[in-house]
Formats: C-alpha cells, sequence, structure tokens
C-alpha cells in the first residue's frame, strides 16, 4: 500500500496491519507525521480493525505514547477496534509503568492479534 | 566523601528544536557501552535524557527556536549524570497530577516527568524549576 511515508500498511483479511519504518518514534516531527497518517487511516479510509505491529520499533517516548492514547479514541468513535502487537519488553515496560497496558490490547505477536479480532 | 571522578564529560548549548542534543545523547550512550553498561540502562538513560529535552523544548522554552537549551552529561565509573536546563519560568514538579490515575489514563501527555523519575535513579530540579539534573546508578534496578 501507498503513500505512507513513515508506516508500512497491508491487510490480512478485514484487518489493517501497520508496520513502523522508524525504529525510533523519539523527535515531534516524526510522530507528528506518523500521527496523521495513522489518523488518516481511521478518519479518511474509515479501517474499522488495525493492529499496530511493534516489532520495528527499539524506541517509543511519551509523546508517541500519546498520540497513541489518541488514536485509541478515534478508533473507538469510529466503531472500529485497535490491538498492538510484538512489542519489545523493554517498550511493554514503558507500557506497564505508565499503565497503559490497561488503556491498549496488546498481544504476544500478530497472529495472536489478528486471531483475537 | 572523595568527590566523583567523572571519566567522561560533556557540556554543551544547542538551539531549542527537537533532535538538537541527538548527537550529545550518542556520544553519551556511546561511552556507556564502551564500559560495559547494562543495555537496560543505555535505555533508560536515552529515554529519561529525551523526555527531559522534549519538556525543556516544547514546555520550558515554549517551542521557541530562538531560545536554547543547556545539556551537561557526566559518566563515571558507577554513576551516569545528565543536565537539562531551559530558559523558561520554570514550574513545580510536585504538582504534576499522577497520569496513571483512572482519571489521566486517556489524556494524551503529562508522563515525560513520571517517565525520567521511573527510570533514573535520581531526579532532581532546581528551586526555579527550569533545570532538572538525573542520575543513574550503574546496576540500579527498576
Amino acid at each position: 500500500m501507498t503513500g505512507y511515508r513513515r508506516l508500512e500498511v497491508n491487510e490480512v483479511g478485514d484487518v489493517t496491519v501497520v508496520r513502523f519504518r522508524d525504529p525510533k518514534i523519539i523527535e515531534d516531527i516524526n510522530i507528528q507525521e506518523l500521527s496523521q497518517e495513522l489518523f488518516r487511516l481511521v478518519e479518511v479510509e474509515r479501517r474499522a480493525k488495525l493492529l499496530l505491529n511493534f516489532s520495528s520499533v527499539d524506541f517509543l517516548s511519551s509523546a508517541a505514547l500519546g498520540k497513541l492514547i489518541t488514536l485509541e479514541k478515534k478508533v473507538k468513535e469510529n466503531g472500529g477496534t485497535l490491538k498492538l502487537s510484538n512489542i519489545r519488553p523493554e517498550i511493554f515496560e514503558v507500557f506497564a509503568i505508565t499503565k497503559l497496558n490497561r488503556l491498549f490490547d496488546i498481544r504476544d505477536d500478530e497472529a495472536d492479534a489478528l486471531a483475537a479480532f | 566523601m572523595p568527590p566523583l571522578r567523572w571519566l567522561w564529560q560533556c557540556d554543551c548549548v544547542v538551539p531549542s528544536e527537537p533532535g538538537a542534543c541527538r548527537r550529545i545523547l550518542d556520544g553519551l550512550l556511546a561511552e556507556m557501552a564502551a564500559r560495559d553498561w547494562r543495555k537496560h540502562d543505555l535505555y533508560s538513560v536515552r529515554l529519561a535524557a529525551e523526555e527531559a529535552l522534549a519538556n525543556a523544548v516544547r514546555h520550558g522554552n515554549g517551542a521557541d527556536g530562538r531560545k536554547r537549551i543547556r545539556i551537561r552529561c557526566r559518566l563515571g565509573s558507577r554513576r551516569v549524570r545528565v543536565g537539562v536546563r531551559d530558559q523558561g519560568q520554570g514550574f513545580d514538579p510536585t504538582m504534576l497530577p499522577d497520569p496513571t490515575g483512572p482519571d489521566r489514563l486517556e489524556v494524551p501527555n503529562g508522563r515525560g516527568v513520571m517517565l525520567m523519575q521511573a527510570y533514573m535513579s535520581r531526579v532532581r530540579y532546581n528551586a526555579v524549576g527550569n533545570c532538572v539534573i538525573m542520575d543513574k546508578t550503574r546496576d540500579h534496578a527498576l
């Protein structure tokens, strides 16, 4: 799927699977572009089932977490479902410390996440 | 108690822009890696430093690219220290709401200071609140 600078977007059945091109999601401008692309998937392309695969991500800032929270809200407002998968232990630790593991549906791997939709 | 002996140090003043301190942080982490600091310690220092810098740019300096940030890095055999100072009015870090509370969980921002405190051994601010000094002690368990 073309047209995304920060994301690799594919479809598995009726689920949109997203991977991230940047291993380190830190800088504001990258986060801004990335979040705009994610929001476009939901608000413009009306993707109802969204899976974010974090296998290529080795660093995530709190600003990026904030965009994920906003994405979760947008997905819910559109009647959709968001799941996260393949989160490395050190990044999952950030979710756990911030208790955001309670907000998001996080699965070990893509297969698990796809089966759960 | 004898004074700390720093094996490596760096003092820089950079523009208040995202990414302006990237090379400095990369340099610090490379020095830590060369001295066999654990991967998790490297991750912790990067995360805390990035959060402190983001706060300095966005909140301290009000996203004003004309302002400056001072970053000081010190590396000892058992301790690493990162200091970040902005040109803002400061703030009171004790007044920040708990971002893990049920009423704050869905708020997109407000987690940076908490992460700094969770990942570093010690975090302290000056009285004004526009300078933060963070220490990580080697083998400090999270």
